[in-house]
């Protein structure tokens, strides 16, 4: 039995006691927009594109992470709401390569985000690293949206295998003292690759496919690692 | 590169030792544990961090998150002396840059650098809290490392800085911080250059009310006391400590923690600075009654590690208090038993922001947490916390012995007791001034402070986070009322004054720098916005403006006002869009340039 009942848009709203903004709406149909959040994920409300107006409060509040409650109030799209998640967008698109985040593209397209609203930004571009024989990392791409962190630690697997570099925008995911994934904790069960929403993280035999291996040189290829490793 | 020695084999048995003394508190220690180590190795090496690992039970990718994430902790060689130079805008005010560069050419390095022969490290800090006595310099030197922070450096001083010498009693280094005001409720016993000992304090009443509270009031009444007589929280916020400790009170769970919020860091404030390094037993008598009130069996003080004598005080002041019988098992006889536990910062102004505070304790990186739920309820271990300011539990002993009705008076109706304020910049006596909450800007800088030096331009209210007053605002009543109805802010009482000599392009790049630099990355807005605002900044200060600038500086503020995580991400633009506000012309394209059309914000 329904326990909560708000508004959303204007529309009448019920739902159990417990959930969140973004699962009211979306039992109504109205869809929020999110980029770090995974319904596999603890939802840490980090990337804030899907903050909404909720009357009475002073801030925007995050719809990932927001409990409904009896009697809200609350406005999905209005001027403010726009203009941070059109910001947002555009500040992303001036620091990561976003080339094969087709998602956030869409969002950048809905909200008329200029990708290059921010002329002589700086850019994360560190290299990709490809230290494995399962998946490389392109940080290059990476969004901070931390699912691979989370997944490798309580969120699922318990390998510990990742954590961050430095602070702030300086931020990257990381391992120990810089260590290959070999190294690691990493045990390659790959759930980081699969919750990856940029292609950050991607199957090795994918991105050589991509860089034009053909799949005959990517056979040699492995072959001979794999013969070095047993060696 | 000469390979400093600490990098070939690292002698293991004290770092062993460290462990063995540690092994029972697990990741809590992980902090302190890190910081000994450093003092003993000079870096954290990968064999010490792994151990440290191990010896702990934390996963190593989590032990080098936590490195990384500290600004004073290196896990590469830094030199055998590191000198950290602050150049936020008041000592930018007194020469900052020159002593920065200075010190660079003293020991032969670019900023940021090691020299070759690994015995000097150079860089810029974030603001130290000496802010009245700049330009301030910390220096970590020798082997266990010890912290020193310096008062009134000019580039002449640079050798005995390098040398860690010289920064005794009565030298030029000496902070005899300059205390005054129209009130002395907790400050009488302040700047004096030297530490109240625990006899000095109580001969003048010190430990009475710990004593009342104990003998002739249950919790709920100490609670009823804070309540009735409105106590404000004093770090910025101005929440009121009684709903903390009422709350914390009331939920369930054991234990329960009281927290000392030491972490101060916002540029332009000293006060609780002074106050730990002068009168350390009051805030500790401050404390205790607010773990009793709420029912706390530990409590934790959270200093900023670029404070190492307010922490040599504090230490000093609670050994005293732990032999009179004020903390410990059955205090004074009473039913109440109370642990202290001190904890040392590591570099990060995010941890003052409570609950970023409370996972920095846990031994983790300092990321403010999702609140909901509070920490009166999950904090500490994820039990009942209350957590307070320095300066508001050095007001709560006056509030037990006086009661709450004389405390109502020294303030306006909403803003009860004495405030701190923290005055540095183009001032005659740069200081800090306990006044009763009402009194007017003007009265704080023309008489109190001794008036400006040259003529007013501008005040920069609320530290970093706070937003700009001009001369025309100057009778505004420093209440927490009266300032936000003026579209200001008090903040933590940081009062930075800056004359017509001064350029705000300057200082506003300054303030941009240091949130770029303390923003923990979290959440977008603040990890994206606190960049793109400081490369706009730097846009502003050097004259190359590009078209749409100023709006881009008000999309990105007002996007970080918004819709942040937390404190900092909502205030890093408040300082930039007040002098928008005030000072369009700043922002023209070319000097002198067309003043450009400003956005309304919606």
């Amino acid at each position: 039995m329904p326990a909560i009942h708000l508004t959303i848009d204007g529309a009448a709203v019920s739902v159990e006691a417990g959930a969140t903004l973004l699962q009211a709406a979306t039992s109504a149909g109205i869809a929020i927009p999110t980029i770090c959040y995974h319904e596999a994920c603890t939802a840490n409300g980090l990337c804030r594109l899907c903050v909404v107006e909720v009357k009475g409060a002073r801030l925007l509040q995050p719809a990932c992470i927001a409990a409904a409650a009896d009697g809200m109030e609350v406005t999905t799209r209005s001027a403010r709401v726009e203009r941070a998640r059109r910001t947002i967008l555009e500040m992303l698109a001036a620091s990561v390569d976003l080339s094969q985040a087709p998602a956030i593209q869409l969002q950048m397209a809905g909200y008329a985000a200029q990708p290059d609203r921010f002329p002589g930004a700086e850019e994360r571009r560190p290299p990709l690293i490809d230290d494995n024989p399962m998946y490389i990392r392109d940080y290059a791409k990476c969004i901070l949206c931390w699912r691979c962190v989370q997944v490798c630690a309580e969120d699922a697997q318990y390998t510990f295998a990742l954590s961050f570099d430095g602070r702030g925008f300086e931020s990257q995911i990381g391992t120990f003292f810089d260590k290959a994934m070999p190294e690691s904790t990493c045990v390659f069960c790959g759930q980081c690759v699969g919750v990856c929403p940029t292609n950050a993280l991607k199957p090795r035999r994918e991105w050589l496919l991509e860089e034009g291996k053909t799949p005959d040189e990517i056979m040699q290829l492995t072959r001979s690692e794999r013969r070095r490793r047993r060696r | 590169m000469q390979i400093p020695l600490e990098d070939a084999a690292p002698e293991t048995t004290p770092l062993r030792q460290l462990l063995a003394n540690y092994a029972a508190s697990g990741r809590s220690a992980l902090l302190p544990v890190l910081l000994e180590a450093q003092a003993l190795y000079g870096y954290i090496t990968e064999p010490v961090a792994a151990e440290i690992g191990r010896g702990l039970g934390v996963p190593l990718a989590d032990v080098h998150g936590v490195i990384e994430f500290y600004a004073l902790l290196y896990r590469r060689p830094v030199g055998r002396t590191v000198v950290r130079v602050c150049t936020d805008p008041s000592c930018a005010l007194r020469g900052a840059d020159a002593v920065l560069e200075a010190a660079c050419r003293y020991a032969g390095v670019e900023l940021g650098g090691m020299s070759a022969d690994g015995e000097y490290s150079v860089e810029r800090s974030p603001c130290l809290g000496q802010c009245n006595a700049g330009v301030s310099v910390n220096v970590t030197h020798g082997r266990p490392a010890q912290s020193i922070t310096y008062a009134h450096v000019a580039p002449d001083a640079l050798d005995d800085v390098f040398a860690a010498r010289g920064r005794t009693t009565g030298s030029r280094y000496w902070t005899y911080d300059y205390v005054g005001g129209d009130l002395c409720i907790v400050t009488p016993l302040c700047g004096r250059g030297q530490r109240t000992n625990l006899v000095e304090y109580q001969a003048v009443g010190g430990m009475q009310a710990l004593h009342k509270a104990l003998t002739e009031m249950t919790p709920a009444d100490v609670i009823a006391e804070i309540k009735a007589c409105t106590l404000l929280g004093r770090g910025g916020a101005a929440f009121p400590a009684w709903l903390k400790w009422d709350a914390a009170a009331a939920a369930p769970g054991w234990p329960k923690y009281f927290v000392v919020n030491a972490d101060e860091s916002e540029p332009g404030t000293f006060k609780d600075r002074i106050l730990l390094e002068g009168d350390p037993c009051r805030i500790i008598e401050g404390a205790l009654i607010g773990a009793y009130a709420i029912g706390a069996t530990k409590i934790y003080f959270y200093v900023r590690g670029e404070y190492p004598l307010a922490i040599e005080r504090l230490h000093a002041a609670l050994a005293e208090c732990r032999a009179a019988g004020y903390w410990g098992e059955n205090v004074l006889g009473s039913a109440f038993s109370v642990e202290v536990e001190v904890r040392s910062g590591a570099g990060a102004y995010i941890c003052g922001e409570e609950t970023a505070l409370l996972e920095s304790i846990e031994g983790k990186r300092g990321f403010p947490r999702v609140k909901p739920p509070f920490p009166v309820t999950n904090g500490l271990f994820g039990k009942p916390t209350a957590i307070n300011n320095v300066e508001t539990l050095a007001k709560v002993p006056y509030i037990v012995v006086h009661g709450p009705a004389a405390f109502r008076e020294l303030g306006t109706e909403s803003s009860t007791g004495p405030k701190l304020m923290c005055v540095s910049g183009d001032v005659v006596r740069p200081g800090l001034y306990e006044v009763h909450f009402g009194v007017t800007l003007r009265t704080v800088l023309e008489q109190l402070a001794g008036g400006v030096t040259g003529d007013l331009q501008a005040v920069l209210l609320g530290g970093a986070a706070g937003s700009f007053a001009v001369p025309a605002q100057l009778d505004v009543k420093l209440t927490i009322e009266d300032l936000r109805a003026a579209g200001l802010t008090l903040g933590s009482g940081a009062i930075m004054v800056f004359n017509t000599t001064r350029d705000l392009r300057d200082i506003l790049l300054r303030l941009g720098r240091f949130f770029a630099h303390e923003s923990c990355g979290k959440c977008y807005p603040c990890q994206l916005g606190t960049q793109r605002q400081l490369e706009l900044l730097e846009r502003v200060a050097h004259a190359g403006l590009l078209g749409g600038d100023v709006e881009r500086l008000q999309d990105v503020g007002w996007t970080m006002t918004d819709a942040s995580l937390c404190g900092l991400g909502q205030t890093a633009a408040s300082a930039v869009l007040s002098a928008i506000h005030h000072w369009p012309a700043l922002f023209a394209a070319a000097p002198g340039g067309a003043t450009p059309d400003l956005k309304k914000d919606v």
